[in-house]
Order: structure tokens, then sequence, then C-alpha cells
């Protein structure tokens, strides 16, 4: 690189002002990146921290997909896949999207009923009739603590937690019993219980096609079971298509600066391979370049988008993680080089014989 | 060390004909010596040079560098031999706008492989010998045109070339500097042991040459004079 060295120095107006551009893209991506899977984790949080690998629904009709809203499972379901050789677990989970008051103040909150002294709860010794598990975001929405009182969906329920943080469509989740759950999503409680899914822990040995024929149901892997929310594939999907298109734009940005700084200096290419200079080493020379222009963008930018997600807090749904800042910037970095590299493999055209007699 | 072309014949395409450039060309330049080639535009001064340089392989004929016969080499057989046993002074400087002018030199150590910094001892003495010492620190854009075409011919001898190819030196210079420019090529080529082609259109340039040879219409006429006493 030592030629490339010293145009990044001789012409450091030129790099600044594509490095800039760099930086802004990086702080683009990272802020979406963040915000991406703070979304996604504010929609599906409750749903992938389950100890469950499977979720059951209740078997969708002809050309519809499974849906948390749509679904509804009875108990002689819930107890049959208990029976289902391979199925270690087989817990009812309903999951309805209410109000909650308490002291004044109202939220909107998902309940998530559990059988009592279920693993799918926080604290499973917490929930019972007549009791609910908070969130900590439901607990701050809320401003309640354990002892006090709440009101969900016009039912009294006594706090006996505060647990982790979990929320499901972008609302914080409280737990409460199976039975609860029955007056709360239905207010009579008639027609015998009901859930949303039934939470599976298999092994390998479970033949759950079969199962699923037989008991009219459809069972989806807990991480597929999310594009069963509502909004979830929506919103993410919209996210997700930003993304791509900035990392596109970034790349053809980048594809579209060094093809126009190769042509400028197509005259200093010729002048080295009329001196001697390998293919092979103009193009080191080049790439190194690009690289060198991508990276210190790209770790600027980044550093800014970290500093954004740090300061927005808890504003805004933000995760700071290796997945939101590293990937987003090696992506970056990735593709930049890619587009770079389309654009220098021009030095391979570059005919040495223009060199002789040429005035520059 | 010697430049020899034996026969060479290069031809160009031209519409559905061929375009003759050189025709038959014999040329021998001895180590240590230098040849002027003079001849009008057009004439296949330039196709001659680039030839030389193995920027292009003629369609027949031989052409042989130092005693490397250069007929089917491949490219990076002679992309290496132009780095490391020809030396190209072009007829503008060309030269690099990033690099200073010691850097204009270093970088040929460093197109070679080796370490610019090993390189810089050398560096500075051929500055020195072109009269530049002080000015290894300078930009092409800070210097003057004969200081640049001074750096062109001292970054030509840099790796030590068993040939030399000058092509109008002093074209844009006035003719003081211009006979300066000729002097420095001829003390360098006989302290070097070079063998120098020099295309020229200056005449008064012929009386520093140990040979000259007239091209027309791709042909040589050679010798047609014979320049230094």
């Amino acid at each position: 690189m030592f030629v490339a060295w010293r145009d990044l120095r001789f012409a450091k107006g030129r790099f600044v002002l594509m490095g800039a551009v760099v930086v802004l893209i990086t702080v683009l991506v990272g802020l979406v990146s963040g915000l991406t899977a703070g979304l996604a984790r504010a929609n599906t949080s409750a749903i992938t921290d389950l100890p469950a690998d499977h979720l059951a629904f209740a078997r969708p009709v002809d050309g519809e997909d499974v849906s948390f809203t749509v679904s509804s499972v009875d108990a002689d379901t819930w107890a049959a896949w208990e029976r289902v050789p391979g199925v270690t677990t087989a817990e009812p989970l309903g999951i309805v999207t209410t109000r909650a008051q308490a002291d004044g103040r109202t939220a909107s909150v998902s309940a998530f009923g559990v059988q009592p002294g279920s693993g799918l709860a926080p604290s499973p010794a917490q929930v019972r009739d007549g009791a609910v598990v908070l969130s900590t975001a439901a607990a701050d929405e809320l401003d309640a603590r354990t002892g006090d009182t709440v009101t969900v969906a016009g039912r009294d329920l006594r706090v006996t937690d505060v647990a982790r943080d979990a929320s499901y469509s972008h609302t914080p989740v409280v737990w409460t019993s199976l039975d609860d759950f029955q007056q709360l999503s239905r207010g009579d409680g008639d027609g015998g219980p009901r859930a949303t899914v039934v939470a599976l822990t298999t092994t390998p040995a479970a033949d759950l096609v079969a199962a699923d024929t037989e008991l009219g149901t459809t069972t989806v892997s807990r991480d597929d079971a999310l594009s069963a929310i509502g909004s979830f594939t929506s919103e993410n999907g919209s996210l997700q298509l930003m993304r791509g298109f900035l990392f596109a734009i970034s790349a053809l940005v980048i594809g579209a600066f060094f093809t126009v700084w190769t042509i400028q200096r197509s005259g200093d290419i010729a002048v080295l391979k009329a001196l001697g200079a390998s293919t092979g080493y103009l193009l080191r020379d080049a790439l190194g370049q690009a690289v060198v222009l991508l990276g210190l963008g790209t770790v600027a930018g980044t550093a800014v988008a970290v500093a954004a997600g740090a300061a927005l807090g808890s504003a805004v749904p933000f995760v700071l993680d290796f997945a939101t800042v590293a990937g987003p910037a090696l992506i970056m970095i990735a593709l930049g080089v890619a587009g770079a590299a389309l654009s220098i493999r021009r030095i391979t055209s570059v005919d040495p014989l223009t060199a002789l007699g040429s005035a520059r | 060390m010697s430049l020899h072309l034996t026969d060479v014949t290069l031809t160009y395409p031209d519409g559905g004909a061929r375009l003759i450039a050189l025709d038959d060309v014999t040329l021998h330049v001895p180590a240590g010596t230098i040849t002027a080639l003079v001849g009008p535009s057009g004439s296949g001064k330039s196709s001659l040079l680039a030839v030389a340089a193995t920027l292009i392989s003629p369609d027949s004929g031989q052409v042989v560098i130092a005693g490397t016969d250069t007929t089917g080499m491949s490219r990076n057989r002679l992309t290496e031999l132009r780095r490391t046993r020809i030396g190209m002074v072009f007829q503008q400087p060309n030269l690099l706008p990033s690099l200073t002018a010691i850097e204009q030199l270093q970088v040929m150590a460093h197109l070679d492989g080796r370490a610019p910094r090993g390189a810089r001892g050398r560096a500075l003495e051929l500055l020195e010998a072109v009269g530049l010492t002080g000015q290894a620190d300078r930009r092409p854009h800070e210097l003057s045109g004969g200081q640049r075409q001074r750096i062109n011919i001292a970054r030509a001898l840099m790796n030590e070339p068993a040939v030399l190819l000058v092509d109008e030196p002093t074209s844009a210079l006035d003719q003081e500097r211009g006979a300066a420019i000729l002097d420095l090529i001829t003390t360098l080529t006989h302290r070097q042991g070079a063998a120098t082609v020099l295309v020229t259109h200056d005449r008064s340039h012929l009386t520093a040459v140990d040979q000259v040879v007239e091209i027309h219409d791709g042909r040589l006429r050679t010798p047609v004079a014979s320049g230094a006493p």
C-alpha cells in the first residue's frame, strides 16, 4: 500500500468526504439494526424466552397460517399432547391482550395464563388463582409492587411477584393462573377451560406430524411461532428491508466512488504498469485503500450509533449487542469491499502503453 | 547488457487491412552507449520504443533485453523484466502527484518487492546525481518542469536497468534545460553502463550520442551518423 497510503493523505478531502458518507450510512444502519432488534424484542421476548421448543396451535382453516389471535385449544388437546411419546412436557398457555389498572394508572398488557406451578411463568410458585405476577415493564407502567392489587380486565388480582422483563406484541406481560385467564379472555368462563396454544418440550423421538394429524393441531418450533404474532412479520420485514437497502446503497456508493477514483487515476496506473507494477500489486494497493476507508468509516459510524443507542436508553426499544453492533459493521465492510472490488477491477484493463507520450 | 532487436515487424489493424508500424527492424544498442532514434511523426519511433519496453509484442522478430529473449514470454514475466531490467524516461515526467521526489524513486523498489526504506540511500544518491539534493521531500506540484524531468530520469535508473528508453525528454523544456538533461542522460548512461535509446526531434542532441538511427515508415536507416567523436 505504498502509493495507496500516500493517496489517502494527499487526496484527504476526497477521502474524508467519502469517509463521512460511510460514517453516516453506518450510523443509519446501526440505528435501524438496534431498533429492529429492539422492536422485535418488544414484540416477541415473552415467546422467545418460553422454556419450550415447540408450540401447538389449533389447526387453522385451509390456506391460513397459524395465529396466536385465532388459535384456541381445549383441555382434551393439551391432555392428549402430554401422552404423546417423546413429549416431555405439554402445558397450556393462554394469551390475551387487555387493559390493567392500578392506583389510577392504566396500561395495555398481555396476560399469559398458565397452570399454577407451571414453568412457563418466571416464578411458578407465585402464579395462583387471584394472583398476578408482573413483568418489570408492567410494574413500572402501573407503578405496582408486590402486595399491591391490580385490576386486569375488570378482575382484581393481587401482585405476588415482579419478575423478569417480558413483552408480547409491544405490551408488557403479566402472568395469571389459567382459571383467571378464562375470566379475562371470555368474561364468563363458559365452555370449559381453553388456552391459546400448548407449549411443548420434546425429544427427537416425538412424531409431531402424526400427533398434529391425530389431535387437530399445527405444531411449529418456538422461533417459527413468532410469525404467528400479528404485527411481527410485517413490522420486522419492513425494517429488515430498510437494512437491506442501506447495505445495498452503501455498496453502490462505495463502488461508485472507487469507479470514479480509479478512472481519475488511470493515468497513474498506466505509468505504474509501464514501470513494471504487476496488476496484482495495483489491485492489492487499491483494495487496501478501500478497506482502510471502509474500516475507519465503519468503526466511527458504529461508535456514533452505539453512543446514540446508549443515549436513547429506554426511551425507544433499542438493543445494543454483538448482532446489532458488530454484525452490521462487518456486513458494511464486506459489501463495501465487494463494491470497491467490482470497481477497481478496471485496473486490469488500463493499458500501460498510454503512459508513452501522455501529458499529465 | 545490451538491447537487440532482430527482424522485428509490428502491425496494427487498420480497417480491414494492417498498418505496418515496424518493418523488419534490426537494431543493436551496446551497453554504455546511447543510440538516438530520429524520424518524422508517425514514422514508428514510439512503436519501436514500445516494443523495446516490452509493452507491445511484435508480430515477428526477436527482442533481447540484457541477454534475455522476450519471445513468447508471459505477461507477468514481461512485467518483471520491465521492472528489473528496463528504465523508462517518459516524454512528460508522469510523476505520481501524491508522492514526494524521493518516494517517486522509492516506489520502484516497492514494485520490486523491496522495502522502500532500504532503498532510501540509493534514491538520495540518484537525486544528488540529477542535481536535486535538498528537494527530496517536495511533491511534483512544488517542482519546476526541469526538476520533474530530472526525477523522471532518476526514477528510470532506480533499479539499475540494463536498458534505458528515453522518449523525447527535452520536448517540454527550453534549450538550456534541455541540454542539461541530455548531459545528464549521457553521463548516467556511461556511469551505469546502460544501453540507452533516445528518441528525439532535436538535431542538436545528435552530437552527444554514440549512434544515430533514422526511421521512416517503420524502416530503419542505420546508422545515418555517428554522434560522439
